[in-house]
């Protein structure tokens, strides 16, 4: 990877970070009346995919979708806006931090209902098969997804209908609390799915260099042949399900060691690739120096927005 | 260009006048592109435009309407089948959560075209599981269009606006409709939100929903007779509703009976007895009846079903009730029965 490349990377990881960080700063104050699913320890996973797509692709998430949000839009200003409930968030304060979107750069929609954007994400891929065109959409979710009927319900449709349609599955063992091992009737998950006739391949989530191979690996061979594609992979939940937390102290996981935690912090992680292909340490200060202050100036201005006019609750219902 | 065709002629006509007018239309679902093809409103639509704008699915209601509003938020306009509305309850969560959610979270940069047609009603022996019509629970959701034709010229004009719409639209058809013939102008257009006055009366407003419209027009032949004149207004659209057209009638007859093909308890016809009790109250003479299913699952059997549903015999008895008249004998009076099918025209 060239330095340009993977500094352009960084500066979307520490973007994440530092927004999600800045949350957990500011949440207690109860002026982001939104509950908020942090993806501390995920964020390789949406930029490394998202690194890969062409342009024009579109994206559908879930509930967890900061990451998603700003890989897609970079857009610091309406994601603050919209966590502040301000009329220039991207759902004018109407969809919060579980329902962000931006159509307008692909990002189709987002959903608290785990599993509800999967079809939807395989009837947009149906949309370019129908009209001939080749773009790629793809669906982030859960591991939980999984166990909903509607997820295999969609892939079997997809893999019907040779669509193009990347499923990535982002895999905190976590469903809430709830461990894998207490949900799953299957040994494995790439092996379930192996038995649908897709491409399928996974990875550690927080290695966003493996994470982009991965994903290029799929969509080279989707292009050669259309395809599904499902990816795999696994990360660590740093933080509670929902809210600005930490909870490995009460009772239903372990805290892991520090050498757990640095090799499965996807930004520490990546610091060290840089180094390695020759960044300075201070090529690094300075992305995140512009990010904090990206990120402060994005609070600021979410904070001292207006909120929408009263008429506004009735707009938007219908076209 | 006017002509004499069934109801299931009609919606097919319209199905080809859109599929041939916008590449964008295409119809989907289980058993769309079999020899049935839902009660023929269907047929030779494959081999009119092909396997890619009419096709079956695998039985999977859920990921099938999130598959439609997926493609409808990328510009087109499908129109998803089911061959009963019961099977929609299986995808009650794309459309109570998604498809009627997104345009509003996406603070209206989304658009969202599309149509889910259902079969609903009584059949023969159709019980608990395949006659529910459902009309109530979907106009309950904000971001949903519901649209209830009951004939020819509606089922034809009314799929054509639902079609052009650019919102969902759930668009429930009762399966006894199918046969019933009717004239229809293919020029006619008809926009949702209109209710339509089918029998005109000054002594009392029938307000009625889908196949309830074609037993009240039975009662209203049958009152006729002895000099009662009422009125018929069918909604046509449960959402948005005609509010204007049902208290313009209500507030002329002073009387008026909701008669919903469903359940009454928190139904649509508890909705628009609210609306009459509101908006006329000083002009009403008693209370606002309502007629609709038993409040219990709809049995198999017939003499248990002919009690479960509503009919043009119902609401000739509490005509009689209300106005305090003897019950008319009506042995020998022919009313409609699977057997004895109304074909029209209507």
């Amino acid at each position: 990877m060239k330095k340009e490349e993977a500094l352009s990377l960084y500066r979307k990881l520490v973007l994440i970070r530092q927004a999600e960080e800045k949350i957990r700063q500011e949440y207690l104050k109860d002026e982001m009346k939104t509950p908020v699913h942090l993806g501390i320890g995920a964020e390789g996973i949406s930029v490394g995919v998202c690194h890969c797509l062409p342009a024009g692709s579109r994206t559908f998430g879930t509930y967890r979708n900061h990451a998603l949000y700003l890989t897609v839009t970079g857009d610091v200003d309406g994601f603050f806006a919209e966590l502040y409930g301000k009329l220039l968030g991207p759902g004018k304060g109407k969809a919060g931090s579980m329902h962000l979107s931006a159509p307008e750069c692909g990002l189709m929609a987002t959903s608290a209902v785990v599993g509800t954007t999967i079809p939807v994400a395989v009837g947009a891929a149906l949309a370019e098969a129908y009209k001939g065109t080749s773009g790629t959409v793809v669906v982030f979710f859960g591991d939980g997804a999984m166990e909903e009927g509607v997820f295999w319900e969609s892939l079997n449709f997809a893999c019907l209908k040779h669509l193009r349609v990347l499923f990535v599955c982002e895999d905190n063992g976590l469903a809430i609390h709830a461990h894998a091992g207490g949900r799953r009737g299957f040994r494995s998950i790439l092996e379930a799915v192996a038995a649908f006739d897709c491409y399928h391949a996974g990875g550690d989530g927080s290695d966003v260099p493996a994470v982009i191979r991965c994903t290029r690996r799929v969509l080279h061979r989707m292009s050669e042949q259309p395809k599904p594609a499902f990816l795999h992979f696994s990360y660590l939940r740093f933080l509670e399900h929902v809210g600005p937390k930490e909870d490995f102290d009460v009772g239903y996981r372990r805290r892991p060691s520090r050498e757990e935690s640095a090799r499965l912090d996807p930004v520490l992680r990546f610091e060290k690739e840089l180094l390695r292909i020759g960044c300075t340490l201070d090529d690094l200060e300075a992305v995140r120096t512009a990010v904090k202050e990206q990120v402060r100036h994005g609070v600021e201005a979410a904070q001292n927005a207006p909120f929408a006019s009263p008429m506004e609750l009735y707009t938007d219902v219908l076209a | 260009m006017k002509s004499l065709i069934s109801f299931r002629e009609a919606l097919n006509l319209a199905l080809v006048k859109e599929m041939e007018s916008d590449p964008s239309v295409f119809v989907f679902g289980l058993d769309v592109d079999d020899h049935k093809s839902i009660f023929g409103s269907t047929d030779g639509l494959v081999e009119k435009f092909g396997g890619e704008r009419c096709f079956g699915t695998p039985l999977s209601e859920d990921a099938m309407t999130g598959v439609a509003l997926g493609a409808a938020m990328s510009g087109l306009r499908p129109i998803h089948v089911h061959i009963r509305a019961d099977f929609i309850l299986l995808a009650m969560n794309q459309i109570g959560n998604m498809m009627s959610n997104l345009r509003y979270m996406s603070g209206g940069k989304l658009t969202i075209p599309l149509v889910v047609r259902a079969v609903i009603g009584r059949g023969w022996g159709q019980s608990a599981q395949h006659s529910k019509s459902l009309h109530g629970v979907f106009a309950h959701f904000p971001g949903l269009k519901v649209v209830l034709p009951t004939t020819p010229q509606d089922g034809y004009s009314l799929l054509r606006s639902s079609i052009r719409d650019n919102n969902p639209v759930i668009f429930l058809e009762h399966r006894w409709l199918y046969d019933i013939v009717g004239d229809v102008d293919d020029e006619r257009v008809v926009p949702l939100g209109q209710a339509a006055v089918l029998h005109e009366g000054d002594a009392m407003t029938l307000v009625c929903s889908s196949w309830m419209n074609v037993e009240a027009l039975k009662a209203a032949k049958v009152l006729a007779r002895r000099g009662l004149a009422v009125e018929v207004v069918d909604v046509r659209t449960v959402s948005p509703l005609d509010e204007q057209t049902i208290v313009g009638s209500v507030k002329k007859t002073r009387n008026c009976i909701v008669a919903d093909y469903d359940w009454i308890f928190c139904g649509f016809g508890a909705e628009l007895a609210a609306l009459i009790s509101q908006r006329c109250f000083g002009c009403l003479e008693r209370p606002v009846e309502r007629l609709g299913f038993a409040p219990v699952p709809c049995p198999t059997t017939r003499p248990l079903e002919n009690l479960f549903y509503p009919s043009a015999l119902t609401i000739i008895r509490a005509v009689e009730r209300l106005f305090g008249l003897e019950e008319a004998d009506l042995n020998g009076e022919p009313f409609y029965s699977y057997e004895q099918r109304f074909k029209g025209p209507f």
